[in-house]
């Protein structure tokens, strides 16, 4: 059970100002995605919310308290770092077991609570090794236990599939999918700079950018309904279309956001005139890159498709479907 | 002293020089002898082969020369000498050794010498990486870590007259000009002789050396502290963990190898202390240790070179086994490769 709620959270370095104006409520047992391009300070307001880093101004309250000035270990918060940060000179069994030791429990309990955590995560094997004698799979697990075997309310992770190749972050997504099933009440906060972790993880997201947040929402309100082009052009793969010029003002916009999938393709007539540059058929869907007076757009469609690179094609954006924008980037109605 | 500076910069020039040229000179030969550019191939090849055989040798060849001359051969020769009399004449078995071990100076050097290496390496170690982790945290940090590596560039001979000026004690009634004998009297005590204070002394010695040493350690401990990855250290924050504990639980450890690297090193250091007695007691009041036994009775009065030779031997062997570690331990953290 742990509320968050970060009311004009500031942080700076010096006269570097990182995080401007930060608020987010987040309720318990909710999993938030923070998503952003690297640099954007994820990373620094997940240590800000750990304590890593002090709060420059502005509120960081946990259960309806104000823990600004608590230490990190008191903020019943566990972290899993994107390297992991394992202890190199333990064994796993002492890596997990470490919290515990600190907290004073007796040896029976450690142990019997730090095999509970093993188990859970099939580590029991490995108890006794060293975490260079590890897989990168298992280190992530290790990170993982440590976290659990606290009992921590809220769990935060900083980009911790980024360690792992391409079939091991699926699996360990999902995993990470079934480990917050499984404790529904453990707020998690979770850091991608990975627009498709976010989606499959995330109950809400929070978007970042420059240390702003610019959209906080499910995952399906920020696909159908992005606040401004920023959050438009950032979720949702491939890239939303944006469209400025004419094509734009047809809709009354400044600028259209299109999605690859929400355009009508035709040889002889339509809204924006170009030429296809090229394709990627891949079976179940085609990809069209067309070249505009508006610039390069992305199109889907279903299937193969009859065109070829070289080919005049019309595109027409569904009316219904269309994103419009104002002159500052912001959603219009 | 302009001409003491002169040659002293014409023998620099000459033996850079002199090695330069041996190099540069010996390669060209090689070349010659067995050239790359033989009129057929095969010979083209060959030679190439024997070129990137011989080349090692041959560079390494001085260094293994003066290795052996220098070192491997009077090592052979005291072995030689430690079971011959005074004159090295005759053959006495191991008279040297049964006197040795009988012999109460003796028997003080190696107690005096065990107390050193108790203390010595754990306090420079112990100060070296307490002052590495303190300087690490503030900003004058980087001064005060120049300031205690400055001993560290002083001769041990030098770094003993200093201290004597420290220790040094004036008749009743005169002004203490030594800066302890001074504090003592300033807070109302009485002035001590503390060089000849037995037992005491040996360590008012040690003081000397681990002054000189704590500097080397920390450089080496506060290069291998920075290098212990700052999230373990945040992650043992997040755990629970108090500074001391993250200290001793988390840094050390994972330094573990440097730690006894530095540890070694200046255990060696101190089995082979010589200066420092020499110019402060020259082993009176009980404070002989083996170095300077050994050259006692080689080169002064003793004036016997199978018991010197008897002497060094004990220390060669007290050290080579500590040696073999501390590089052992070297290598396998290079090996370890962070
Ligand atoms: N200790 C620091 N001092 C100064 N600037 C920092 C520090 N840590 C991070 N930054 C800056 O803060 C910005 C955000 O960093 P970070 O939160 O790590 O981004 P992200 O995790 O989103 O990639 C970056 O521009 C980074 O250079
Ligand atoms: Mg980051």
């Amino acid at each position: 059970m742990a509320d968050i709620r970060l009311t004009d959270l500031n942080k700076s370095y010096g006269a570097i100002h990182i995080l401007k104006d930060v608020s987010l409520d987040i309720t318990s047992g909710e999993f938030i995605v923070f998503v952003g391009p690297s640099g954007c300070g994820k990373s620094t307001l997940l240590r800000s919310i750990c304590g890593l880093e002090s709060i420059t101004s502005g509120t960081l309250e946990i259960d309806h308290a104000v823990v600004n000035e608590v230490p990190p270990s008191k903020r019943g918060i566990a972290m899993v770092f994107q390297s992991y940060a394992l202890y190199p000179h333990m064994s796993v069994y002492e890596n997990i077991g470490f919290a515990l030791e600190n907290q004073g429990l007796p040896r029976a309990e450690i142990k019997q609570k730090v095999e509970k955590v093993a188990d859970m995560l099939q580590l029991t094997p490995y108890l006794t090794r060293l975490p260079k004698a590890l897989s990168g799979g298992q280190r992530q697990r290790v990170a993982i236990g440590r976290a659990i075997v606290r009992g921590a309310k809220v769990f935060l992770f900083d980009e911790p599939l980024s360690n792992l190749d391409a079939a091991l972050r699926v699996q360990t997504r999902m995993e990470i999918a079934k480990l917050k099933r499984s404790m529904p009440k453990t707020t998690m906060i979770y850091v991608t700079h990975d627009q498709v972790e976010a989606m499959t993880l995330a109950d809400r997201i929070v978007v970042l950018q420059a240390g702003r947040v610019e959209q906080v929402g499910t995952p399906m309100e920020l696909y159908d309904r992005p606040a401004n082009t920023f959050v438009a052009g950032f979720i949702g793969s491939p890239k939303m279309n944006l469209i400025t010029g004419e094509p734009a003002a047809r809709h009354k916009a400044h600028t259209l956001g299109v999605r690859p999938e929400h355009f009508e393709l035709s040889a002889a007539t339509g809204e924006i005139k170009g030429m296809v540059e090229y394709t990627e058929v891949l079976g179940s869907d085609s990809f069209l890159y067309v070249a505009t007076p508006q610039g390069l757009l992305t199109v889907r469609e279903e299937g193969k498709t009859a065109f070829k690179p070289g080919d005049t094609v019309h595109v027409t954006p569904a009316a219904a479907l269309v994103h419009r924008f104002g002159e500052d980037g912001k959603r219009l109605a | 002293m302009l001409e003491q500076l002169v040659s002293a910069l014409v023998t620099v020039v000459l033996g850079v020089g002199g090695c330069l040229a041996y190099f540069y000179g010996s390669n060209i030969l090689l070349d010659r002898l067995f050239p790359a550019s033989a009129s057929n191939d095969m010979a083209a090849v060959r030679n190439l082969k024997i070129q990137s055989s011989v080349r090692p040798w041959l560079f390494l060849g001085p260094a293994l020369i003066l290795l052996t001359v220098y070192l491997i051969y009077p090592v052979f020769q005291t072995i030689w000498l430690s079971f011959h009399d005074k004159a090295g004449t005759s053959f006495v078995g191991t008279a040297n050794y049964s006197w040795a071990f009988n012999d109460s100076q003796f028997r003080q050097s190696i107690f005096n010498n065990f107390l050193w290496l108790l203390v010595v390496p754990a306090a420079c170690t112990f100060f070296g990486l307490v002052i590495a982790v303190l300087t690490d945290r503030i900003w004058w940090g980087g001064l005060a870590k120049s300031l205690i590596f400055l001993p560290l560039a002083i001769s041990f001979v030098g770094a003993s007259v200093i201290w004597k000026f420290v220790y040094d004690y004036r008749g009743e009634g005169q002004e203490q000009i030594g800066i302890l004998n001074a504090l003592i009297v300033w807070f109302g005590g009485d002035p001590q002789v503390w060089i000849s204070l037995p037992f005491w002394n040996n360590f008012f010695l040690m003081v000397i050396l681990i002054w000189i040493q704590t500097g080397f350690a920390t450089v080496i401990l506060g290069a291998a502290l920075r290098g212990v990855p700052e999230d373990t250290l945040e992650a043992a924050t997040i755990d629970g963990a108090g500074p001391f504990k993250i200290f001793w639980r988390i840094m050390v450890p994972q330094i573990m190898p440097t730690i006894i690297v530095v540890w070694t090193t200046i255990t060696v250091l101190v089995l082979k202390v010589f200066d420092i007695v020499l110019t402060m007691t020259n082993g009176q009041w009980d404070t002989q240790v083996l170095a300077n036994l050994m050259f006692d009775w080689m080169f002064r009065g003793g004036g016997d070179f199978g018991r010197g030779a008897a002497i060094a031997i004990v220390i060669m062997l007290a050290v080579l086994p500590i040696m073999i570690w501390n590089i052992r331990q070297a290598n396998a953290e290079q090996k370890g490769g962070h």
